[in-house]
């Protein structure tokens, strides 16, 4: 669900700082910027605020960031609700024992890793990164956090790409 | 320097911080004994710590920038930068920020890499502090230092989770003040 409804004041500045980068990666993406974001401490603050204030009751023990620009967003929320930060990360970053997971790009496949042992059975879990499209990261961080016995109480995003209708149902 | 050897002489602090973090030997290749944060950001308290140190430091020195080196700075710069009320630039390996970048080049141990930052992130004059989580030969800080000189900003300090033996003793990385929390753990310090 988006928390966009117009009514916060917060949410309509935190969208106006996000910058709109044409043709990058590649030709025809619409590449959404949050570094202007962070450039503005303000509106930076107040993005970190609204998932503090959403998650700081909900018994979260796990933050997990996705790399990178999760490793942004993650922390902060992290050390204000008391949760621990776990960093999700692409393959043969993390040294010492892994799992990973497999998900689907455009072109070909990636993979996300995470180390054995970062989380435990039982553990309440938010996943946080910058921008949600597909969501096949998520799914693969997702499945991730499950395999290790850990419950996703919900994915937060800063931003979700408006060019595709997404399912919230990642069961 | 180190920050014990620099006011938190007897911090208890600084012991939690030193101890959460993990010495993985023979990563990423034989003979280098790694030292991992990630087992210090899975303790909230030790995690505290550290952020709040630096907070502590940097609080009243008019820091307007803190820049992050991808991707460990991203896991500490920002939380620093909020608490301060700067703001927060990343500086990224080549080819990962949109839009229009400058770019600097350092040596690696075999060949060179390359930091990128983007073009009107930082202003003329602006007071800047540059985070990573470990420095050795100060290469990566080197090439952070350029970039935000080359913007024109003014760096006030690199700031460190933690420094290898080739920094004991030096103040000061290319003619920027140095600033560590802690020294490298060995393997024998783990349980």
């Amino acid at each position: 669900m988006s928390s966009c409804n117009g009514e916060d004041p917060r949410i309509l500045d935190i969208k106006s700082k996000i910058r709109v980068v044409p043709n990058f990666p590649k030709p025809g993406i619409m590449f959404r910027d949050i570094t202007t974001l962070l450039l503005d401490p303000v509106a930076f603050k107040n993005t970190v605020d609204l998932f503090v204030e959403r998650y700081k009751d909900k018994n979260i023990t796990v933050v997990a960031g996705i790399e990178a620009r999760g490793f942004i967003f993650g922390p902060p929320i992290a050390l204000a609700i008391g949760a621990k930060f776990v960093p999700l990360r692409k393959p043969k970053k993390l040294p010492g024992e892994v799992i990973s997971e497999e998900y689907v790009l455009e072109y070909g496949t990636d993979r996300l890793e995470m180390h054995v042992g970062a989380v435990e059975q039982g553990d309440r879990a938010l996943m946080v990164d910058d921008l949600v499209a597909t969501g096949g990261t998520l799914c693969a961080a997702m499945t991730l956090l499950e395999r290790e016995g850990a419950e996703v109480v919900e994915c937060a995003c800063v931003i979700e790409s408006l060019s595709l209708k997404v399912s919230y149902e990642y069961v | 320097m180190f920050a014990a050897e620099n006011g938190l002489r007897g911090d208890p602090r600084l012991q939690v911080i030193s101890e959460a973090i993990r010495v993985v030997p023979d990563f990423p290749k034989p003979g280098i004994m790694f030292q991992d944060i990630t087992t210090l950001m899975a303790d909230h308290k030790a995690f505290k710590h550290t952020v709040d140190i630096f907070v502590e430091r940097y609080r009243d020195m008019d820091i307007s920038v803190v820049a992050g080196v991808e991707a460990r700075g991203f896991m500490f710069g920002p939380s620093i930068a909020l608490a301060i009320g700067a703001k927060f630039v990343p500086l990224r390996k080549a080819g990962k920020l949109p839009g229009e970048v400058i770019s600097e080049s350092y040596v690696l141990e075999y060949g060179t890499d390359c930091l990128e930052m983007h073009v009107g992130a930082v202003q003329l004059a602006e007071r800047a502090l540059i985070i990573d989580d470990l420095v050795a030969t100060g290469g990566t800080l080197f090439a952070a230092i350029g970039l935000l000189e080359r913007a024109g900003a003014e760096v006030v300090e690199c700031a460190c989770v933690i420094g290898l033996p080739e920094v004991k003793g030096k103040f000061r990385v290319n003619g920027k003040r140095l600033y560590v929390l802690v020294e490298p753990r060995q393997i024998d310090d783990c349980c």
